[in-house]
């Protein structure tokens, strides 16, 4: 099939991107998006042009490198879908393809398609763990915790940080990833000890990082490529007020 | 050169805890005064630097992704093993030492894979007290299950995503250890060059990915926890970014790279649907419990699937192990697989596939039973080749997964540069010829969070507590090493894009040294990849400039590195005249093809040294010695 | 600040100042509607007099109405805030969207519906509760059930005007669609969220969005069809 694909170019931070319009033919419906974007960029190093810069690893719709806005939607058009795993029986021969950076303050174009997350990392190192060093711990069974708990808490624990919820967001809203680990860790044994004090400093870290607030549209939800429920924000939120009303932390 | 592999003495069962005890310990006091550098965040990476961290030391941990998160740990599937004997179905250390040994067909050191063995139970504790949600049973306890390889149920699981919750354990850990200030990460930096001083390894020079520069990191010792070199293949299960490059390049500093040639090869994955593919994705190998594996008997047979009749199809595992079937180990698969599509009877559009047919098993259990089996398998190869397995069989093909050989290290993980260590994949010690499923994962965080902070703390103690400054005459010299390779890639401008180099380069090792291997193949890789080696030196076009993201610069590197690794993998597999595990040589097979070992003569880790560039490497031998286990031959027939 | 004014001020905080603000509000609307179901009684507006005599009079309604004005301020206050966050997360917009994939039209248009409503409102301040307090609604003697101000007889005359009555039907629709996202989201936002209640949660919000505005709208329609009767 032939496309006409509309991509963000931009050299670094600091200048200013611009789209740029690329015609592609040739492209077989079996190969992956980001196949396609392959071929295109062997034919623009031919031509001794800078290729398209993106972020991807696995392709395999696990490592959450990639992070594309194909068409107006994150990932593309299929739900539950990374984008290294939208194939291009998805398009049709003509189609005019747009593809677009992760768009939010918190996270800045580096170049082309490539954008910095490091803001989630941030929010993780603020308190999205359980304080225990290597070795001394009880032994594993000595924690039981029922089938449907533990379930519900690999859930959660499934987000790969890809970030299309703060890009499908329309207030660029970090809400589902921060709320994903604060369910995780609350609803397992092993996270209450610090239950209060890690929503307190994980919601304190996504604010500072710029991140826009909730309004409860779903986005974040349907365009989760691994299916994240918006329930893991109701949880937050519950989480949070409690911990604000009970917490010993009087900051 | 004397390899020493400084096994404790003493039996088996006590070697590690005698070890502990005689190691040499740093002072909690002293300990901050250190510095150590992990290169790699995965499971061996990110679990050494935050139990390190813990520990008091000063940890810089590098990774090129965007955040350590994303290492290709993440993509491990299947589970983990521990001989936690939670099922009461016989399990033990001893029994799970022995089965990853007879798995790696005797070619692993005994005293390292015991003890392998004997912290996986700390794993499990670890993984659960970090919150890692592993599957339960109703009563809250954990689940396993059962795994090739091994005849009880010693895999600890969750879903099919357990590398992923595993690295995430780790990576919060890692999280916590950097908001202590324990730890610094560097992410999008690569590592491109070991620093040396007066023999030791003492800080290595890195390129920040997206600015560029060329900067030197110094410490007390530096740890590799990097990976394997699968990609060397182009087409692999591994992620695109994996690379050889800092176990390469610490290679090229002295560091000796042991069984190359040791790679492990997955016989279920989705085969390659054209020329623009770029890597393969592993579909569980549980799937040949009920899927049939045939190839049309008559060459070139077009038909489709269901227009061939039952007399007409070859279902070549049935027929040639009548007792085992579908169900051999992963080599067996797979070079049968590459037989039948070699002889032209291949199917899908490129040939090199082989059907996997639930058709039989539909029909006998119905088609919600095979759902309820396999149903998200099933989804996911759907979603990558737009054809439903419940109605036309599975097209699959084998590829490579995973690579056994790495950095030689000794019973301390230490490799023979005093001060370097290589953990992980990126070593070679556990597996041998051959890597049982779930033990990979197991081997990282075992040497992350239970082997390294302990052996480390030996080394320390040994050396003197002041700093290295990075304006190290050392230091320059290297940073300029490396501005060199870089200057002197960015200046070829020539016709062809790295991609098709490596591509080259892959479709040469994967022919000559992939499944099947003899010594007329190799030579003619080894003559053909020093061609691609020189025409890439020449012809190779690396677009931008280095002071900037450069994703082509970034390629260029590891693919030069590729092609010297590719030709050393080539040696040691015409060095090593016997069949075993992975490495199969088709001299060396019993009379119904089976893969022949030669304990007598080949009973020994190959261990390559650099001696520069173009130059043969020097093999170096460690003797394997067998005390506990009894050397067979295996028989699927 | 303190403890409390930081919590209030995280994005949590404002959402929690939108979410609660916004259940009284409904609780409001339905007190409001209830009320006002008697300008249907056929008594030549009696009843619905002394309900607003009554409403205008009352120490505890005049409690309930600073609580109305209040959560109405702070709802209205805390939308800005909120949204001068949402614009400031997202400084460049994309090329393209496609919004209606993943999203109910009201759930991304609160903001203006709001506005919407807020204009609305001031001019239903002004038309009715300002008349009854400062204007000159006159009074009309009920006998020896005493002597109030006939705010019926304005409503009427009010609704009687077609232009009028019709811009009341449409900000009804308005209203729906405010409530239909606001309801549910309102419940999210206070982590009241649960498989065994949510559907419950989330049926009584569709329903109250229709039937309230619906009410509420039948009351100009009612005017309308008796002043051409």
């Amino acid at each position: 099939m032939n496309l006409t694909l509309d991509i963000w170019r931009q050299k670094n931070t600091d200048t200013k991107g611009a789209f740029k319009t690329y015609a592609i033919s040739n492209i077989s419906e079996d190969m992956s998006f980001l196949e396609m974007l392959d071929v295109l960029n062997e034919q623009l190093v031919e031509k001794g042009e800078d290729p398209v810069h993106f972020d991807h690893d696995c392709r395999e719709g696990i490592c959450g490198s990639c992070n594309l806005f194909i068409n107006g939607r994150a990932h593309g058009p299929n739900i539950k879908t990374a984008a290294c795993q939208l194939h291009m029986r998805s398009f049709s021969d003509g189609d005019n393809i747009t593809i677009e950076p992760w768009r939010a303050s918190a996270f800045p174009v580096i170049k082309d398609l490539v954008v910095n997350r490091g803001a989630f990392d941030r929010i993780i190192q603020a308190g999205g763990y359980v304080s225990v060093n290597t070795g001394g711990v009880p032994d594993a069974n000595e924690i039981p915790i029922s089938k449907v708990k533990a379930d519900q808490a690999f859930d959660s624990a499934t987000c790969i940080a890809c970030g299309a919820c703060v890009a499908a967001c329309k207030n660029a809203s970090a809400m589902l990833f921060v709320s994903a680990k604060v369910s995780q860790l609350a609803l397992l044994p092993q996270g209450q000890v610090e239950r209060k004090t890690r929503v307190e400093r994980m919601v304190a870290q996504m604010d500072a990082e710029g991140f826009g607030a909730c309004t409860n549209t779903g986005a974040c939800s349907i365009e989760c490529p691994v299916g994240i429920s918006q329930d893991n924000i109701a949880r937050m939120n519950r989480e949070y007020y409690s911990a604000k009303a009970k917490s010993d932390n009087l900051e | 050169m004397l390899l020493n592999s400084k096994i404790p003495e003493g039996p088996l069962t006590d070697k590690w805890t005698k070890h502990k005890f005689n190691i040499k310990l740093v002072n909690p006091a002293n300990k901050r005064k250190y510095d150590i550098i992990v290169v790699g965040t995965g499971l061996a990476g990110a679990s050494a630097s935050a139990s390190l961290a813990e520990l008091g030391y000063n940890v810089k941990a590098f990774c090129f992704h965007d955040s350590p998160r994303r290492a290709h740990s993440i993509a491990a599937q299947g589970g983990i093993n521990a001989a936690k004997n939670y099922q009461n179905d016989g399990d033990s250390v001893f029994r799970l030492f022995y089965d990853t040994i007879k798995g790696g067909d005797y070619r692993s050191r005994e005293a390292n894979v015991y003890r392998l063995a004997q912290v996986s139970v700390n794993i499990i504790d670890q993984c659960v007290a970090q919150g890692v949600p592993f599957a339960r049973e109703y009563g809250g306890l954990l689940a396993n299950r059962s795994f090739g390889g091994a005849q009880v149920s010693r895999t600890f699981y969750a879903r099919g995503q357990t590398g992923q919750q595993l690295l995430l354990g780790a990576y919060s850990a890692l999280s916590r250890q950097v908001a202590n200030g324990k730890v610094q990460i560097f992410p999008r930096t690569e590592m491109l060059d070991l620093v040396k001083i007066d023999g030791k390894a003492r800080g290595i020079v890195t390129r920040n990915l997206i600015t560029g520069k060329i900067e030197s990191h110094s410490a007390h010792a530096v740890i590799l926890a990097t990976g394997g070199y699968g990609n060397v293949f182009f087409l692999s299960t591994n992620a695109m970014g994996s690379n050889t490059t800092a176990a390469w390049r610490a290679h090229k500093r002295g560091a000796l790279f042991a069984n190359p040639c040791f790679t492990q090869i997955h016989p279920t994955c989705i085969p390659v649907s054209g020329d623009h593919q770029s890597k393969l994705t592993l579909m569980s190998e549980s799937l040949r419990n009920d899927g049939r594996v045939w190839v049309p008997k008559a060459k070139g047979d077009k038909r489709k699937a269901k227009d061939i009749p039952d007399n007409e199809r070859d279902y070549f595992l049935e027929r040639k192990y009548p007792s085992f079937g579908n169900l051999v180990p992963r080599d067996v698969a797979s070079r049968n697989a590459k037989e039948a599509c070699d002889e032209g009877r291949g199917v899908g559009p490129t040939g090199l596939a082989v059907y996997l047919d639930f058709r039989d098993a539909i029909q006998r259990d119905g088609k919600n039973t095979i759902e309820a089996k396999y149903g998200n398998l099933f989804e996911m190869y759907e979603k990558i080749t737009g054809q439903n397995p419940y109605e036309m069989p599975m097209m699959i093909y084998p590829a490579i997964h995973y690579t056994m050989g790495g950095l030689w290290v000794d019973y301390n993980l230490m490799t023979n540069i005093p001060g370097l260590y290589a953990t992980g994949e990126c070593n070679f010690s556990d597996h041998g010829a051959n890597r049982l499923g779930a033990s990979a994962l197991m081997q990282g965080l075992a040497d992350g969070y239970f082997v390294i902070s302990y052996t480390i703390g030996d080394y320390l103690a040994s050396i003197p507590i002041e700093r290295i400054n990075n304006d190290h005459p050392a230091f320059k010299e290297a940073e300029a090493n490396v501005a060199g390779i870089i200057t002197k890639l960015l200046i070829i401008k020539g016709t062809r894009t790295v991609d098709s180099f490596h591509k080259e380069l892959g479709k040469v090792m994967w022919d000559y040294c992939g499944m099947a291997r003899n010594a007329k193949g190799l030579k003619f890789a080894k003559e053909k990849i020093r061609e691609i080696r020189a025409e890439f030196w020449n012809n190779v076009n690396v677009v931008g400039e280095n002071e900037e993201l450069n994703q082509t610069l970034e390629k260029a590197l590891r693919v030069s590195d590729f092609l010297e690794l590719g030709e050393l993998m080539i040696d040691d597999a015409l060095n090593r005249e016997e069949s075993c595990g992975g490495h199969f040589r088709e001299e060396y097979q019993t009379e119904e093809g089976e893969a022949k070992r030669d304990d007598e003569n080949f009973s020994y880790v190959a261990a390559w040294e650099y001696t520069g560039d173009n130059q043969p490497e020097a093999l170096h031998k460690e003797a394997l010695e067998f005390e506990n286990v009894k050397l067979t031959q295996r028989s699927y027939k | 600040m303190s403890w409390f004014t930081k919590a209030i001020s995280s994005s949590l905080g404002k959402k929690f100042v939108m979410a609660s603000t916004g259940l009284f509000l409904i609780i409001f609307l339905l007190g409001h509607v209830s009320g006002n179901l008697l300008l249907f009684k056929d008594d030549g507006g009696q009843a619905y007099n002394f309900y607003a005599e009554f409403m205008t009079t009352s120490p505890i309604v005049q409690v309930l109405r600073i609580l109305t004005a209040a959560s109405f301020i702070l709802h209205i206050i805390y939308s800005i805030l909120l949204t001068r966050i949402n614009r400031k997360a997202r400084p460049v917009e994309y090329k393209v969207t496609k919004p209606g994939a993943n999203t109910e039209w009201p759930a991304r248009n609160m903001g203006i519906l709001g506005t919407i409503i807020f204009v609305f409102l001031v001019i239903h301040l002004r038309t009715f509760l300002y008349e009854m307090k400062f204007g000159d609604v006159a009074y009309v003697d009920y006998g020896d059930l005493g002597r109030v101000k006939d705010l019926y007889t304005l409503v009427a005359s009010t609704f009687s005007i077609w232009w009028y009555s019709i811009l009341y039907i449409v900000m009804m629709v308005f209203l729906a669609f405010h409530l239909w996202h606001g309801f549910k989201s309102a419940f999210q936002t206070l982590g009241m969220k649960h498989r065994k209640y949510t559907p419950a949660i989330e049926k009584a919000g569709y329903a109250f969005a229709i039937i309230v505005p619906a009410v509420f709208a039948a009351m100009p329609i009612f005017f309308l069809i008796k002043s051409l009767g």
